[in-house]
C-alpha cells in the first residue's frame, strides 16, 4: 500500500493522462448540473468551464482533436430547436411579445394538434434557445470526457466479464481506417480495368474486393488472436458459466422493471426501487462471477493518485452546488420567462461550476507529443496516399 | 520440441492429403527450415504445430502431433500461446491493438502476467529487437520491415519456446527482409528459441539452419541437413545452381562459402563470357515521357523524370521503398496523378491521362501491386469474359492470353482461390486483352517462389519479342538479371542511374546478383554463362 502511495505521489505532477474514469465522472457531474438549470449565464458558464479544461489538459492524439466537432453538433442542436419552435406554432402565449408572423397553412382536420406557421413570439424563441442550450451543454460534457479521456483506456478498465465488448470495440476501430485505404486502392485498380465508376457495375467491382479483404483479413486476424492466447477460458467450470448468465439476465430484468416503475407514478414506489436494487445486486454479482473466470492482465495500468481524486471533487462539487441551490432558490437557477427579465447570477452554483474547473489546474498536465510519426521515414503506401489526392 | 508422428492432414471438401505420413522431431534450439514450393503445403505444416490447422481452419488431422509435451488434438491455439508464437507473413492483418508498446504486451495480458514483470519483458523484447525507439508509434505508421520485427516481439515476449514463422519476410523489400532475418538469428544464437521458419530466401538462412524439411509434393516431406537437402530439392538458390555446376562438395550455401571455393573456377572459365546474359532487341520508341512530377501535398513523389521506353525492351525500376517507383508507373499509366510533365504513347503521341480509362488501358496496360483489387466475379472465366466484353473489338480472347501465360487454370475455379502467382498471370493476361503497347508491373515478384519467378520470364520475354515495351518495377536482383535489359535505379524521387542491365548491376558489390558477387571481377551473372562458359572450355 505504502509503495502505491509513494509511486502515486511521483507521479502526481509529471506529465501523464489522467485516469479516464475520473474524466468520465467529472464530465457527468458537470453534465448533472448542466440537466438542473436552464439560467443561461449558468449555462455559460458551464461551457467556458468545459472550454477551459478541454484547451489546457487534452493531449495531441487523434482522438483529443474532436471536441470542435462536439461543439458544432451543439450549435446545430440549438437551431433545430427554434427552427420547429418557429415553423410549428407552439409555446406561445396571449401576452407574448409578437416578433414576427409566419403565413399560416392549413392543415387538415385529423391533423388538427399541429399547426404549420403563425406568429412567432419573443418567450417561445427565448425558451426554444435555453432549452437547447441545455442540451448542448450536456453534448459538450460527453464530448469533453471523450476529448480528454483515451476511449481505449477507457475500454480498458471495463469490468473483466465485458472485455470482449472492449476487444470488439478496438478491433472495429482499427478496421475502418483499412476498409477505407482498400476501398480507395481497389477504385484506382478497377479504373485500370477500364471500369466506369459510376454505375451498378462500378459498385460491384469496388464492393467485392473490398469484402473480400475485409473477409480475409478479420480471418486472418482471429487466426493471429486465437494463436495469441485470446479467449483462454482460464478455470471456468461449466456451472459457474451458467450461473453467471444467469445473474446477468435476472439483474438486467430487474433493472427493466426497476427503470420502468421509477419512471411510471403509477407502480407502487417500493417495487420500483427493490426492483432497481436487486437487478443492481445481481448484475454486480454477474460481472464480478464472469470477470473472476477470466485470467487477464492489464499492461501499465492508469494509477489512481490524488489528482484522480481532486478532479473527481470537483466535477462533483459543480453537480452537488447546482442540485442543492435548486432545493431552496429554484427561480435563480431556472428563472421564469414571464414577465421576461434579465436573469441574475447565483452565487453559490456559480461558484461550485468555477470549483469544477479547477480540475484545469489540479490533473497532471498531458503527456507530450510521443506518438507521432517520424516524416523521415518512408510512407508506408505511396499508391493509396495518391488516391486520396 | 515439437514431434511430428505419421501426421496426416486432409481439408475438408479436398480430395486428397496436403500433408501424409509425416514424421520428424524438431529439437530444443533448432532453427528449422522448411522449403517447398507454393501450395506444397508449408503453411499447413506450420499452422499444425500450434493446432490452427485443423482447430481453426477445419479438417482432419491423423496421427499426433506433440509441442513440449502437449498434443495439439487436446489442446487449442490459445492453450498453447506460452509454449508457441506464431508470426504471419502479413503482419498488419495480425495487428489487435494499434499502438507498438500494447501490441508487444497483448499476448502477456492474455496470459495474465503479472504487470511488473510485463514491463521488464517488454524492455528487454524492445531492444532484442532493436525497436525501442518505435515503442509510442501507431502500428500502422511502420514500414514493413519494423511492422514484422513488432509482430515477432508480440509473440516473443510471451516468453514461446518455440517460435514459428510462415514467409516473415515475403511481403518486404531486401532491406526490411534483412533486418528481420538478422532479427531471427540473432533470437536463435542468443536466446536458443526453437525457431520453425518457412522461408523463400534460402540463401539468407540456410547457413544457420540446422535442419531443413523440403515438401517434395504430394504430401511427402525429405528432412536433413541443409547441405545435403539443398542438392536435392528443387527450390534451390543461384548459389546453390552454382555449386552443382561447379561440382563442388559440400556445396556453399552463401556466398561467403562459395567466394572462398570460387578461385579454381574462375581459372576454369573465360575472362568473358561466351554468351550475354540477356540478347537486347530494342525496337522503335513506344512511350516518351518528359518532366513528370508527382505530388502528394507538401511530399513530392517522383522529381521531373524523363523517360524513353523502346518496344521490345525490358526495364527494371528499382529503388527503395517510397522513391517514387510506384507513383512514376500510375503517373505514365494516366490513372495516378501528375502535377507536371508529358507523356506520349505510340506513333499518335496520346496522353493516356487525357483519355477516358477504357481507351487509356489500350495504350498503357497497369498491373498494380495487389492483382486481386481487379478481380470482382466469382470464376476465373466469368472474368475472362468480361475481359473480352471490354475489349469489344479484341484480335485474341483472354482464355488464350490466359493459357499462353499459366497454362492450365480452370474456368470454374474462383480468382481468390488461385495462388499469387496465378493471379498475377491471371490479370496481367486481363489487361493484355485490351492489347497495350506499353505494360507496366509493379511489383509483380513478390510472394513468388523461384519457379514463378522464372515462369514470369519466360513470360515477359515473349512480350518483349512481340514488340510490346515492359516496366517492371521490383527489388529482387537476380529477376532482374534474367528477366531485363535495362535498369532505371529511383532515390527520393529522382533517377539515380539509367543503363544497360549487366553494366549497372555488376557496378556495385552490394547490389550485384549473386553469382557476380562470387565470381567477381569476372562479368558473369547468371549460371547459363558460366554452364557455357564451362562447357566452351571443356571443348576447347
Amino acid at each position: 500500500m505504502r509503495t502505491s502511495r509513494a509511486i502515486a505521489r511521483t507521479y502526481g505532477r509529471l506529465p501523464r493522462g489522467l485516469h479516464p474514469v475520473a474524466w468520465w465522472i467529472w464530465a457527468l457531474a458537470l453534465a448533472v448540473a448542466a440537466s438542473r438549470t436552464t439560467n443561461p449565464l449558468l449555462l455559460l458558464l458551464i461551457l467556458a468551464v468545459l472550454g477551459l479544461v478541454v484547451a489546457l489538459r487534452r493531449s495531441d492524439a487523434p482522438w483529443a482533436r474532436g471536441y470542435r466537432f462536439y461543439l458544432t453538433m451543439a450549435l446545430t442542436v440549438i437551431l433545430i430547436r427554434v427552427l420547429f419552435r418557429v415553423v410549428f406554432e407552439s409555446g406561445v402565449t396571449p401576452g407574448d411579445q409578437i416578433l414576427f408572423r409566419l403565413p399560416r397553412i392549413p392543415t387538415p382536420s385529423w391533423y388538427a394538434g399541429v399547426q404549420i406557421g403563425g406568429p412567432v413570439s419573443l418567450e417561445a424563441v427565448l425558451s426554444a434557445v435555453l432549452d437547447g442550450a441545455r442540451l448542448a451543454c450536456l453534448l459538450c460534457c460527453i464530448g469533453a470526457a471523450n476529448t480528454l479521456a483515451n476511449p481505449k483506456r477507457a475500454l480498458r478498465v471495463l469490468p473483466g466479464a465485458l472485455y470482449e465488448l472492449g476487444v470488439a470495440v478496438t478491433v472495429a476501430l482499427s478496421v475502418a481506417p483499412q476498409l477505407v485505404d482498400s476501398t480507395q486502392r481497389v477504385r484506382r485498380g478497377q479504373r485500370l480495368r477500364g471500369t466506369d465508376r459510376r454505375g451498378l457495375r462500378a459498385l460491384r467491382a469496388t464492393a467485392i474486393p473490398v469484402l473480400h479483404d475485409a473477409l480475409e483479413r478479420s480471418l486472418r486476424l482471429a487466426a493471429a488472436m486465437d494463436s495469441r492466447g485470446y479467449g483462454r477460458t482460464g478455470t471456468a467450470t461449466r456451472a459457474s458459466r451458467r450461473l453467471t448468465a444467469a445473474l446477468l439476465l435476472a439483474g438486467l430484468s430487474g433493472l427493466c422493471l426497476g427503470a420502468y416503475g421509477l419512471l411510471d407514478s403509477g407502480m407502487p414506489a417500493g417495487l420500483a426501487i427493490g426492483g432497481f436494487a436487486a437487478g443492481t445486486a445481481a448484475c454486480t454479482g454477474g460481472l464480478f462471477l464472469g470477470g473472476r473466470r477470466v485470467s487477464r492482465s492489464h499492461y501499465r495500468p492508469d494509477p489512481w493518485g490524488w489528482p484522480e481524486w481532486a478532479v473527481t471533487a470537483c466535477g462533483l462539487a459543480g453537480a452537488a452546488g447546482l442540485c442543492v441551490t435548486v432545493g431552496y432558490n429554484p427561480a435563480a437557477v431556472n428563472p421564469s420567462l414571464y414577465p421576461l427579465h434579465w436573469p441574475s447570477l447565483p452565487l453559490i452554483p456559480a461558484i461550485a461550476i468555477l470549483a469544477a474547473g479547477l480540475a484545469a489546474v489540479v490533473a497532471p498536465p498531458p503527456p507530450l507529443a510521443a506518438a507521432e510519426p517520424d516524416p523521415a521515414l518512408p510512407r508506408p503506401r505511396p499508391a493509396v496516399a495518391g488516391a486520396s489526392q | 520440441m515439437i514431434h511430428f508422428d505419421q501426421v496426416g492432414i486432409t481439408y475438408d471438401g479436398s480430395p486428397s492429403p496436403v500433408l501424409r505420413g509425416v514424421s520428424v522431431r524438431i529439437e530444443e534450439g533448432e532453427l528449422c527450415l522448411v522449403i517447398g514450393h507454393t501450395g506444397s503445403g508449408k503453411s499447413t505444416l506450420l499452422g499444425a504445430v500450434n493446432g490452427l490447422v485443423p482447430h481453426f481452419t477445419g479438417g482432419t488431422l491423423t496421427g499426433r502431433v506433440v509441442v513440449a509435451g502437449r498434443d495439439t488434438a487436446r489442446y487449442k491455439p490459445r492453450e498453447l500461446a506460452d509454449v508457441v508464437g506464431v508470426v504471419g507473413q502479413d503482419p498488419l492483418a495480425g495487428f489487435v491493438t494499434d499502438t507498438v508498446e500494447e501490441e508487444l504486451a497483448y499476448t502477456m495480458e492474455q496470459l495474465a502476467i503479472e504487470p511488473a514483470a510485463m514491463r521488464t519483458r517488454l524492455e528487454e523484447t524492445l531492444d532484442i529487437l532493436g525497436i525501442a525507439s518505435l515503442r509510442h508509434r501507431a502500428l500502422h505508421t511502420l514500414s514493413g520491415g519494423q511492422q514484422q520485427r513488432v509482430a515477432i516481439g508480440a509473440a516473443l515476449t510471451a516468453h514461446p519456446r518455440v517460435l514459428v514463422l510462415d514467409e516473415p519476410t515475403s511481403a518486404l523489400d531486401p532491406t526490411s527482409a534483412e533486418d528481420v532475418l538478422a532479427a531471427i538469428t540473432r533470437l536463435v544464437h542468443d536466446l536458443g528459441v526453437t525457431v520453425v521458419l518457412a522461408e523463400h530466401r534460402l540463401e539468407r538462412v540456410m547457413p544457420y539452419a540446422d535442419r531443413v524439411i523440403y515438401l517434395a509434393g504430394e504430401g511427402r516431406i525429405e528432412e536433413g541437413p541443409p547441405a545435403e537437402i539443398a542438392g536435392r530439392a528443387e527450390v534451390r538458390p543461384p548459389v546453390v545452381e552454382l555449386g552443382k555446376l561447379a561440382g563442388w562438395q559440400p556445396l556453399p550455401l552463401s556466398v561467403r562459402d562459395a567466394r572462398r571455393l570460387a578461385p579454381a573456377l574462375r581459372q576454369r572459365l573465360p575472362r568473358t563470357p561466351p554468351l550475354p546474359a540477356r540478347v537486347a532487341q530494342a525496337g522503335p520508341t513506344a512511350l516518351t515521357a518528359r518532366g513528370i512530377v508527382v505530388r502528394y501535398g507538401p511530399v513530392i513523389a517522383v522529381r521531373s523524370v524523363g523517360l524513353t521506353l523502346r518496344g521490345g525492351e525490358c526495364t527494371a525500376l528499382m529503388g527503395r521503398n517510397g522513391s517514387g517507383k510506384s507513383s512514376l508507373l500510375w503517373a505514365l499509366q494516366g490513372t495516378g496523378s501528375r502535377a507536371a510533365g508529358t507523356v506520349s504513347v505510340g506513333p499518335a503521341a496520346a496522353d493516356p491521362a487525357r483519355l477516358p480509362p477504357g481507351r487509356a488501358r489500350r495504350l498503357v496496360g497497369l498491373v498494380p501491386q495487389t492483382p486481386a483489387d481487379l478481380l470482382y466475379l466469382d470464376t476465373v472465366g466469368a472474368e475472362l469474359a468480361q475481359a473480352d466484353r471490354d475489349v469489344s473489338d479484341g484480335t485474341v480472347p483472354a482464355r488464350d492470353i490466359l493459357d499462353e501465360i499459366a497454362p492450365g487454370i480452370p474456368a470454374g475455379t474462383h480468382p481468390r482461390d488461385l495462388s499469387a502467382g496465378q493471379q498475377l498471370a491471371l490479370v496481367l493476361a486481363i489487361q493484355l486483352t485490351a492489347a497495350p503497347a506499353v505494360i507496366l508491373l509493379d511489383e509483380p515478384t513478390r510472394g513468388l517462389d523461384y519457379q514463378a519467378k522464372a515462369s514470369l520470364t519466360r513470360v515477359l520475354d515473349r512480350l518483349a519479342a512481340r514488340g510490346h515495351a515492359i516496366v517492371v518495377a521490383t527489388h529482387d536482383v537476380e529477376f532482374v538479371t534474367r528477366a531485363c535489359d535495362r535498369v532505371v535505379v529511383m532515390a527520393e524521387g529522382d533517377v539515380v542511374t539509367d543503363g544497360p542491365a549487366a553494366a549497372v548491376l555488376t557496378a556495385s558489390p552490394t547490389f550485384a546478383p549473386q553469382i557476380a558477387k562470387i565470381l567477381a571481377p569476372l562479368p558473369y551473372l547468371t549460371e547459363a554463362q558460366v554452364a557455357a562458359g564451362l562447357g566452351g572450355r571443356a571443348a576447347g
